[in-house]
Formats: C-alpha cells, sequence, structure tokens
C-alpha cells in the first residue's frame, strides 16, 4: 500500500490524523525510527519466516526506546514489513501493553489485581499508590515520572500481593514499600 | 488426486482430500449457515455460525474444517442449532434493527438468520420478544457512524467483525485500507490508523460494501433511494468507462417514485421497462465474468448517474445566424483568463453556449447535414472532409462511422482516438507480429513467472486489471515495474525501476544487451519463429552496454542486469504496457524494443507470456477491429490493396477512396490549413483531449461546417455549426470489445431523453441522406454486415455472445469461449515469423532547458475519465476528485517557494494554464504531473502536437515546461 501516494493524492477532509501524515509523508519530516533501530527490525528479518511475523517484536523494539509507538513510527515499521499501516495498527492496538500518541512515563508500574493478590489486599494498594501519585490507573504523573496500571497476574502468586515496576518485581506489597517506591522515583 | 469418504447427515459422500466440511455440504446440496466465510477469500474461521457436529467434544466451524475419512458430521442437529441460535442471540443484542443493509436492499445476512432461527419475527424486523427479551442499542454504547466517503456508510454498530470487507479490500482489491483496532467490545474495524474512511488510502471500489453481510457498510445513496433487488430490474451489461471491459448489472427502478408496492407485486421484467415512467439506475453490482470475477473500481461502480445529469442534450441545435463568424463560446474554451479565476473548477457553463444555438427538428438538422457536407464535398472534394469517431462507441457504430465517411463522403480521413493512445503500439505490432491485439488475456498473469509492468499507471486506469497483477504478485509472480512515477502498482513490485522520461528505447536495448550478451536468450525460439535477430544482436550488443546506457536512463548498471537476469531465468513473461510507452515521438519504438524483448526470450504463444498493451477506452480495440483507422477497413484490410477495396466497394455500393486517409493530429493541421473543411465529430471531443489546444481552438473555429454528436455541450461543440444529441451508453445496445478480444453485449438500460437518438439511428438516418442503403432493422443486423466482412468476428452474433461475451478469434462460439493466447503457432505475417526491429534512442522532441526546466507528463487519475465529460457530471466522481491540479514533487516545491494546495502557473512554448499544485512524492523532482481532464486548466493546453512517423501518435508525455507562483 502506497501509504504517501494516497494521502496526498485524494482530496482531504483534513482531519487532524491525516493532516499530520501529510506533513510527515509528504515533507519527509524527520523520521521518528533512529537508524539504529531501523537496523535493529532489519536485523530480525532473518530470525522469522515472514517479515509480517517481525509486526510484534518490532513494535516492542520501539516501543522500548520511545514508550510508546507514534502513528509516524506505524507507518515506518509497516514501510520496513512492507505491510499496509493498517495491518501494523491491527496488531498493536490489540495489546493494552503498547502505548501511543502519549509515552508511559520514566517507570510504568503494574500492580496485579487478580485473584492471589486480590485476596490479600492489591485494590487498596492500587488505591494507594494512586493517591500518592495523584492519579488514576492508566495514567501518568504530570512530571512524566510514574504510570500506573494494574495487571493481570504476574505469575508470581506466592509473592502477593505484588507489583512490576519497569523490570523489576517488588514482592509482598505493602503500604510501606509503596512509599519507599514513590520516594525512590525522587 | 486421494479423497476421503464420510457421513455428512446420514449419506455417504466421497470428497477430494482438503474439501472443507462446508464444501462438501454445499456440493451435496446441504446449506449450512455461515457469516464469515465467502468462497472467493480465504476462510477465517471467526463467526462460529458454521459449526456442525463432528463427535468432537466441541462443534467445528465447517468453513475451516478439512473433511476427514470416517468422519460423522450433523449439520442441523438440535445441539448444533442450539449453538447457532444463542450465537444469534448474542450478535443480534446489539444490532440496530432494522440495520441499514435491511433498510436499503433488505438483505441483511444477519437478520435473516435471524428470522430462520425465531429470534426476528418473520416479516418485519422486529424481535420475537421472548426469544430477546428487552432488545435495544443504547445510545451510551452505540458505536460511531461514519458518512465522510461520498459513496459508502459505515455504522460500526452493525457490524459482527466477520473480517469479510478485510479480505475483500486486502485479498480480492489488494488496496490493504481496512484493519482492526481495539479489542473486545472496543474492537472495531479501521480504515489505516483509524482514519475517516473518507481521508483514508480508500479509493473507494466498494469491494467491502459488496461484500459486508450487514448495514455496516453500506452503499450510499447515488440517484433513488436504494431499494431490495426484488423491487428493482436487473440489466446484466458492460460497464462504460475503461478497456477493461467488467461485467455490470445494473439494478434500475422507474423514475417516478412508485408508492411502495404491495409484496405479492410481481416483479418488472425487462420489457416493462421501456414504458413510462422511465428507468433509473439504483445500483451497479459486478457479475461474474471472466473479465473481473464480480470485482468493479469506483467508476464502474458509483459512476453512471452522469447519464441522467439535467445537461443532456434533448434536441437538434443549429448554431444561430448571430453567432458567426464561429469560435468558441465559454470563455474557458476561449482561453480567457478571467474565467479562470471566476470558475475555479467544473462543467460547460450551459448559460454561456447555450444561447448561440436554436433548437431544430431531426429532418432540418440533417438535411442540413447532409447537404453541407455534400456542398463541400463538390465544392472542395472529398479529401476536404474528415470525421473523427469514438472508442466509447459501440463496434456497430464504430463500424457504421466508417462506412458513412468512407462510402458517403468518399474519403478515408477517418480516425479515432486510439491515434492519441495505442496508434505507436499497433503499428509496432502490426509490424513485427502481423496483429495488434493482445497476445493473452490479462489474467493470464496469474501463470507468469514474471510479469512487466511499464509506462502505466494500472491502478488508476485499469483498476480491475491491477488488481489481477496484484494478487499475481502477492501469489509469486515476479512483478516488475518500469516507470517515471512510482505510482501504487510498485509496492507490489519485485523491481521498481524508475527510468527518466523517454529513455525507455535505451533501457530495453541494455536489457536486451545484457540477455544476448549473458546467453539468456531463447535460441530455439528464435530460430524457429523469428527473423532479423542478427541486425538487433550487433546493434545492441555495440551500443547498449549497460553502462553505455546507465546514465542516459538513470539506472544503475547493475540494477539493469539484475532485472535482465531475472527477465532470462524465467520460465514465462507477460508484458504490459499503457501510454507511458506509446505517447511519445518514439512510441514506435518502444513498443518494438518491448516485442523484441518477448520474442529473444521466447515469451509469445504460451500460457503466462505475451504481449498485452492495456486498451484504454472502452471500446479501443472494437473500434479499430471495425475500422475506424484511415488506412485500413474493418478488420485491418488495407484501402490500398485493390482487391480488399473492390470487396468494400461492392459491399457498400459506392466506389472508394484508394489513398489512406489523414490520422487525427494530421486532420487537427488540415483543418488549420483549411485543407480540411467540414467535419463529423461523434463523441470525440478534441478540445480537452487533443495536444496543443490553443493550435485545435484555431483549427476548429476556421472549420467551414462542423456537426458533433454527442450527449452533452462538449468543450468541442461550441464550435460546431449543428450538434446532434445522442445517446449514453446506458440507453443503447451494441457491442464493445476489450482490451482482451472479448466481445461483449451492453445492454440498454435507460432511455434515451427527450428527442435524443441512438448514435446508429442517427448515423443511418444521415447515411441514407447521402445515398448510402443503410436499412437495418436492429442494431444485431448492423453486426452481422460488420461481421460478416472481418476474419474475427464472422463466426459471432449478437444472439451467440452469452452473457460474458467471446475472445476473438473464437472458431465455434456456441461451446467455446475463445482464444485466450494466439501465435501459439505462428505470426500472421507474410513469413509466419516475428520480425525483429532494431531502433536507436532518440531523446524526447522537445527536452527542458534554462527557460522550460520540467518535464511535464500527461495521464489520467482513478476517478475521472478523458475528457470528463461523463465523470464530471458523476456525482460520486467529482466529488472525490473535485478540480485540476498539477503533482510536484515536495523539493521542487520548496525550491519554488510553493506550498502544496497553492496556485500555480504552468506554461510551456504553446500556452499557460492556471492550476493548483499538491506535493506528490511519486513524482521524480523535475517533471510535474498533470491529469488532462479538467477543462478550467486543460493540460493539452501545453502539450506538444509533435508526432511518432509510424503510429502518427503525439508526444503526451513529455514537453518542457516551467512552473511559477501565481501572485
Ligand atoms: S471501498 Fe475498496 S479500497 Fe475502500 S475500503 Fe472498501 S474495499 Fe478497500
Ligand atoms: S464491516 Fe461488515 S464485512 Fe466488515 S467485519 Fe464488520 S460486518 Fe464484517
Ligand atoms: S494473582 Fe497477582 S501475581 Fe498472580
Ligand atoms: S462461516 Fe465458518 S466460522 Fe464463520
Amino acid at each position: 500500500m502506497c501509504f504517501g501516494f494516497f494521502v496526498v493524492f485524494r482530496q482531504c477532509q483534513s482531519p487532524e490524523l491525516v493532516g499530520f501524515l501529510l506533513l510527515f509523508v509528504v515533507n519527509g519530516m524527520d523520521r521518528v525510527l533512529t537508524d539504529e533501530m531501523v537496523s535493529e527490525i532489519k536485523a530480525l528479518f532473518a530470525r522469522y519466516p515472514t517479515k509480517q511475523a517481525v509486526t510484534l517484536p518490532a513494535l516492542h523494539l520501539v516501543h522500548r526506546e520511545l514508550r510508546q509507538v507514534p502513528l509516524e513510527a506505524v507507518v515506518e515499521i509497516a514501510e520496513l514489513l512492507e505491510l499496509a499501516p493498517a495491518q501494523v495498527q491491527d496488531t498493536l492496538t490489540f495489546y493494552g501493553f503498547f502505548h501511543q500518541g502519549k509515552p508511559h512515563g520514566q517507570t510504568r508500574a503494574w500492580v496485579c489485581r487478580s485473584i492471589s493478590c486480590h485476596l490479600r489486599g492489591a485494590d487498596n494498594l492500587l488505591e494507594h499508590l494512586c493517591d500518592r501519585a495523584g492519579i488514576q490507573p492508566g495514567q501518568t504523573t504530570e512530571d512524566g515520572k510514574l504510570t500506573v496500571e494494574f495487571a493481570e497476574c504476574l505469575g508470581a502468586c506466592d509473592f502477593a500481593p505484588c507489583m512490576l515496576a519497569g523490570e523489576k518485581l517488588h514482592p509482598c506489597l505493602t503500604k510501606e514499600s509503596i512509599e519507599d517506591f514513590v520516594e525512590s522515583l525522587g | 488426486m486421494s479423497s476421503v469418504q464420510l457421513v455428512l447427515d446420514g449419506h455417504t459422500i466421497e470428497m477430494p482430500t482438503g474439501t472443507t466440511i462446508w464444501e462438501a455440504a454445499q456440493r451435496s446440496g446441504i446449506e449450512i449457515p455461515s457469516l464469515c466465510h465467502q468462497p472467493d477469500v480465504t476462510p477465517v474461521g471467526v463467526c462460529r455460525m458454521c459449526v456442525v457436529d463432528v463427535g468432537e467434544r466441541v462443534l467445528a466451524a465447517s468453513c475451516v474444517r478439512a473433511c476427514e475419512a470416517g468422519m460423522e458430521v450433523e449439520t442441523n442437529s438440535d445441539r448444533v442449532r442450539a449453538h447457532r441460535r444463542k450465537l444469534l442471540e448474542l450478535l443480534l443484542r446489539e444490532h440496530p434493527l432494522p440495520c441499514d443493509r435491511e433498510q436499503t436492499t433488505a438483505d441483511c445476512e444477519l437478520e435473516a438468520l435471524g428470522r430462520a432461527y425465531g429470534l426476528l419475527a418473520k416479516d418485519a424486523t422486529v424481535v420475537v420478544e421472548s426469544a430477546l427479551p428487552g432488545h435495544s442499542v443504547s445510545e451510551s454504547i452505540r458505536r460511531p457512524t461514519d458518512l465522510s466517503s461520498p459513496v459508502i456508510a459505515v455504522d460500526h454498530q452493525a457490524c459482527i467483525m466477520c473480517d469479510r470487507c478485510i479480505r475483500a479490500c486486502d485479498e480480492v482489491q489488494s488496496n490493504e485500507v481496512i484493519g482492526r483496532t481495539g479489542k473486545g467490545f472496543a474492537a472495531q474495524i479501521a480504515f489505516d490508523l483509524d482514519a475517516p474512511m473518507g481521508s483514508s488510502t480508500c479509493v473507494a471500489c466498494g469491494q467491502c460494501a459488496a461484500a459486508c453481510p450487514t448495514g455496516a457498510l453500506t452503499d450510499r445513496v447515488v440517484t433513488l433511494p436504494l431499494a431490495p433487488r426484488d423491487q428493482l430490474t436487473p440489466v446484466d451489461s458492460v460497464c462504460p468507462y475503461c478497456g477493461v471491459g467488467c461485467a455490470v448489472t445494473f439494478h434500475t427502478a422507474p423514475t417516478a417514485p412508485s408508492p411502495a408496492p404491495p409484496p405479492h407485486q410481481p416483479r418488472l421484467t425487462a420489457e416493462d421497462s421501456h414504458c413510462d415512467p422511465p428507468p433509473q439506475i439504483v445500483f451497479a453490482e459486478g457479475r461474474t465474468s471472466p473479465v473481473n470475477q464480480g470485482r468493479l473500481c469506483v467508476k464502474g461502480r458509483y459512476g453512471w448517474d452522469y447519464a441522467t445529469h439535467s445537461q443532456r442534450l434533448t434536441q437538434p441545435l443549429i448554431r444561430r445566424e448571430d453567432a458567426y463568424p464561429k469560435g468558441p463560446l465559454s470563455s474557458e474554451v476561449a482561453g480567457s483568463t478571467e474565467s479562470r479565476r471566476r470558475k475555479p473548477g467544473g462543467i460547460v457553463d450551459y448559460d454561456e453556449v447555450l444561447p448561440a444555438f436554436r433548437e431544430a427538428t431531426w429532418e432540418e438538422a440533417l438535411d442540413l447535414v447532409a447537404n453541407r457536407l455534400l456542398a463541400i464535398r463538390s465544392e472542395y472534394g472529398s479529401p476536404a472532409l474528415a470525421g473523427f469517431g469514438s472508442a466509447k462507441c459501440s463496434n456497430e457504430e464504430a463500424y457504421l462511422f466508417q462506412k458513412l465517411i468512407r462510402a458517403g463522403l468518399g474519403t478515408n480521413n477517418v480516425d479515432h482516438c486510439t491515434r492519441l493512445c495505442h496508434a505507436s503500439s499497433v503499428a509496432a505490432l502490426m509490424e513485427t507480429i502481423g496483429s495488434g491485439a493482445v497476445t493473452n488475456v490479462f489474467a493470464d498473469v496469474a501463470r507468469s513467472d514474471v510479469a512487466l509492468v511499464t509506462g502505466s499507471n494500472t491502478t488508476a486506469n485499469h483498476p480491475v486489471a491491477a488488481t489481477f497483477i496484484k494478487q499475481a504478485a502477492k501469489r509469486g509472480t515476479k512483478l516488475i515495474v518500469v516507470d517515471v512515477r512510482s505510482h501504487p502498482l510498485t509496492d507490489f513490485a519485485d523491481h521498481f525501476v524508475r527510468i527518466r522520461p523517454g529513455t525507455d528505447v535505451a533501457f530495453y536495448n541494455a536489457l536486451m544487451h545484457v540477455l544476448i550478451r549473458e546467453d539468456l536468450v531463447d535460441a530455439d525460439f528464435i530460430n524457429a519463429r523469428t527473423e532479423g535477430f542478427d541486425g538487433l544482436r550487433e546493434m545492441v550488443l555495440e551500443n547498449y552496454a549497460p553502462h553505455q546506457v546507465a546514465s542516459v536512463c538513470g539506472v544503475p548498471v547493475a540494477e539493469i542486469e539484475h532485472v535482465a537476469r531475472t527477465i532470462g531465468t524465467a520460465g514465462s513473461m507477460l508484458v504490459f504496457w499503457g501510454m507511458g510507452i506509446s505517447q511519445h515521438t518514439t512510441g514506435t519504438d518502444n513498443a518494438r524494443c518491448l516485442i523484441s524483448l518477448c520474442l529473444m526470450t521466447g515469451n509469445i504463444g504460451r500460457p503466462g507470456t505475451g504481449l498485452h498493451p492495456l486498451r484504454g477506452q472502452n471500446n479501443v480495440q472494437g473500434a479499430s477491429d471495425a475500422g475506424l483507422i484511415p488506412m485500413v477497413y474493418p478488420d485491418y484490410q488495407a484501402v490500398t490493396d485493390g482487391a480488399v477495396r473492390d470487396r468494400f466497394s461492392h459491399a457498400w455500393g459506392k466506389p472508394l477512396d484508394d489513398q489512406p486517409g489523414l490520422t487525427v493530429v494530421e486532420i487537427m493541421q488540415a483543418a488549420l490549413a483549411r485543407e480540411i473543411r467540414g467535419m463529423y465529430i461523434l463523441g470525440e471531443n478534441p478540445f480537452i483531449s487533443d495536444p496543443n489546444l490553443n493550435k485545435v481552438r484555431q483549427a476548429l473555429s476556421r472549420l467551414d461546417f462542423l456537426v458533433v454528436q454527442d450527449i452533452f455541450l462538449t468543450e468541442t461543440a461550441e464550435f460546431a455549426d449543428v450538434i446532434f444529441p445522442a445517446s449514453s451508453y446506458l440507453e443503447k445496445t451494441g457491442t464493445y470489445t476489450n482490451t482482451d478480444r472479448r466481445v461483449q453485449l451492453g445492454r440498454a438500460v435507460l432511455q434515451t431523453p427527450g428527442a435524443a437518438r441512438e448514435d446508429w439511428l442517427i448515423l443511418c438516418d444521415l447515411g441514407r441522406r447521402l445515398g448510402l442503403s443503410m436499412d437495418y432493422a436492429t442494431v444485431a443486423d448492423v453486426f452481422q454486415e460488420f461481421a460478416s466482412l472481418t476474419q474475427n468476428y464472422q463466426t459471432l452474433s449478437h444472439d451467440n455472445l452469452g452473457e460474458t461475451g467471446k475472445l476473438w478469434p473464437c472458431p465455434n462460439p456456441a461451446t467455446d469461449d475463445g482464444t485466450p493466447i494466439l501465435f501459439t503457432e505462428a505470426f500472421p505475417t507474410a513469413s509466419g515469423r516475428g520480425a525483429f526491429v532494431p531502433c536507436h534512442y532518440q531523446p524526447a522532441e522537445e527536452l527542458p532547458d534554462r527557460e522550460f526546466p520540467f518535464v511535464l507528463n500527461t495521464g489520467r487519475v482513478l476517478e475521472h475519465w478523458h475528457t470528463g465529460s461523463m465523470t464530471r457530471r458523476s456525482s460520486a466522481l467529482s466529488q472525490l476528485e473535485p478540480a485540476a491540479f498539477a503533482a510536484i514533487h515536495p523539493s521542487d516545491l520548496e525550491v519554488l517557494d510553493i506550498t502544496s494546495g497553492d496556485r500555480v502557473r504552468i506554461s510551456s512554448r504553446r500556452g499557460e494554464i492556471e492550476l493548483a499544485a499538491r506535493a506528490d512524492r511519486t513524482i521524480e523532482p523535475g517533471s510535474v504531473f498533470i491529469p488532462f481532464h479538467f477543462r478550467e486548466a486543460a493540460a493539452n493546453v501545453l502539450t506538444n502536437d509533435a508526432l511518432d512517423p509510424y503510429g502518427k501518435i503525439p508526444e503526451f508525455k513529455f514537453c518542457a515546461v516551467q512552473i511559477a507562483p501565481c501572485n
């Protein structure tokens, strides 16, 4: 699908999205994917049977770097994988994991709310964390330091209630350990 | 082929291995309900409506489950039915009742199943309260509607996520616009990155709406409100636009709103469709045919309301005394800049033009035309007369027109727009392989190892043929696109070679150099079936090594070699080309190169090989076959051949001119020189379509007498003395020969408005006044006379064309579809061999320089057709692409300090136009592309009327221009 072509070739009723893509595609605004990201994605090709199969790894890679996958990146990934942008977006939106439009905070904290953690008071702990941060689950603090989300079972029920912050598991969560955690973000 | 035995609803059946249970049931006459499954696309098994009991723990989806040996299948047990009913209950719970599809064409598949399973009442779209208590779609959960597309309405609430639209768009049309977004309750279909449909990359082909089972995607109203099929009259016909010739069914209704018919009212029959009130088309549908397999593009599906536009001509018109001396009438055609400022776009302003004419009776108009043409003939001789026929008219009309000019006026000065599109291709093909027709049908690309598409923006100009090429490319055919623009087809290409405009000969010679040097040619084929190879061999080996050519055509040596090897090692290659090859002063040379390429690699006469010049208009092939060519009678029989001439003279009862006539552009030049004094123009609009319009304006003004036969007051009609109101394609029956050589019957769908008449009747009435015997009872008789004078049509008649036409030559129309592959044994040349004609590279006639630094390329856009007289009066098409524009690369815009959307003045040595600039990265920097449909900024004001010496085709694809911002 020649995205650039059509976006410019058809008269657009100028919704924001197309307007911005038009700018982006037509004027060749700076690309969002860095050369490193592009070569990392290309390096993945050999490991998968088709380029389409690289969709998720590529999304993860970009998400890791940008803490989100903006629409421009979707178009660029689609170009690399020789897919229609709609196909990449289709996959992306299926996963709650990927942020789009706004990056998640420097730290992304997942508080588990599945059965074991729930029984051990996860709901109160999630509420407490949100109160301390002044946000709702799914939101990011104004200073961009923290995003709080709830998670389904983290696979660490023996440490319930627990929370995953970035790559680090916080086992046997208490109000106190949440205090410490918030403090540690500075 | 291995097979399996199984028991289906108690019957033992045997099926080929791999058959799905759903298919097996279908073949055994058992209907299994389905929602997501459609036979022509990949089964996905997402709706679970088609479940059957195979004796396992869970029910199996029959559309994806293959038959297994010994399987015992229950397709309609209580367990199965209970499951389906529950599923329907869940789906119907949030379904708008009735949905848009049920309200319009009344064929929502979900609601039909709901009725069948007792969830909805049988005769009205209401729920059976006990089955689906408290059904309502509350506003708080209602998903949005999207009316941004002028042709398709989207109601996400009616979507059942069956995936049919996605597969229609991806697999059938390969447009790849639709995906899903979100998951669970929030999931819905999305266009591109969830843009409104109207501003997405959607090309409005309507395939998704045709595939959708519910009211989620439905056609919007073009003329009358949509209605159920059984209340409408279906007429099977063929699309009036391009050379692909898609089979269409038009569903019509009487124009006057009749009260809702009671359910017992019998369906209208085709015969009824001609009584009052006149019918109107309500919607169009693709028809199953080898040509299009039910696919259509935006023009075919939504672009037919031009025929009932209020500007249709309904009465013969004669120019008033006070409207002389003759000249253009509207300010746009006169070329005044004032008008361009006043009206940024649109169609002929009748208020400006009509006062110059008065209405007349047919008698008066026909007599006047006959007398004036005969007077010119007796005063200046036959060579002072000329006629332009049209490739939009039927074979019968083309035949009658050339007969009238040749036998009635005594001159061979009869030509048509093929001169402007494929004349050079035909010249090259006739010269080398003895026939101008395509050798293989386009769908044969499915069997090609390699497809070469060059000089063709296929997705815009032959959209449905393009779907077959895209599909083949996705299934493994290596697609090579050689072009100056990176148009959408290049996205499917394995190799896209961007060459400099006008350097085709150099490039193909270099390919042939590599093929010969590396011995990748088919020596057996060359020996057995061709002649003149040595001459070509010597020339390309000596002068066209890749390194000698690379800088000329802007393609690196390695790329040339790579493409040559891809071609040389392929088992089969099919070559498609369009106007990018033919519309050059070297057009014939360009085509000769492509022919040589196929001959030397043995790529003619087998499946998946061949030469396919994609024909532009719906009847380019047929109009040429019927003899609308100055040098030949029907079936390419030379006017200079005494025996042939005698035969035609005998058949037509008149002595005939023995000199080949003038071609389109030559006729205009002769009119300018006052050598041509009188003209008859049928369905052509040279004022927009011919090169160098300022010259055309003078030429048309100088004619002593011009009669124009058309459906609207065209720009050309402004110069007319008499205007005959004619019939649109949709109002007459006749045959049309598509790009594949398929002769198809177009049927009358509508009635001619007012006193307008079918073209063949007008031609006969005028012919009789010119002393010809033109008495035919029906148009089928005209076909008969034409066919009897040819080889290729001889076996055909209106009666034996069947529902989907026949490919000529067709020796046994009763049993056969015709000949999909020509020249399997020999070529129709004197020696039976194909000839290599070596050609040297020559640059274009007018190269860019300091003053005119840009190369102008002209062509079409998807939504419009030729001079726009039809498509700009089609509401959907003109909404989609309303006005003229010039596509320019953003880097050039930046240098010129122009923003996309700004008005620019583009000028050449021949004239200037003003229009909006549009940033477009598919254009090579240094070039500009302007579609030629738009009268308010007619691209042909700029183009060069220099001609190819053999095909006499003008160089539409190359001239030098300058671009400046308008203040
Ligand atoms: S109209 Fe055609 S291009 Fe547009 S979304 Fe539907 S199938 Fe795709
Ligand atoms: S829009 Fe129609 S075809 Fe597409 S998924 Fe929804 S119900 Fe199916
Ligand atoms: S339930 Fe929280 S980690 Fe398993
Ligand atoms: S028809 Fe088989 S799952 Fe939808």
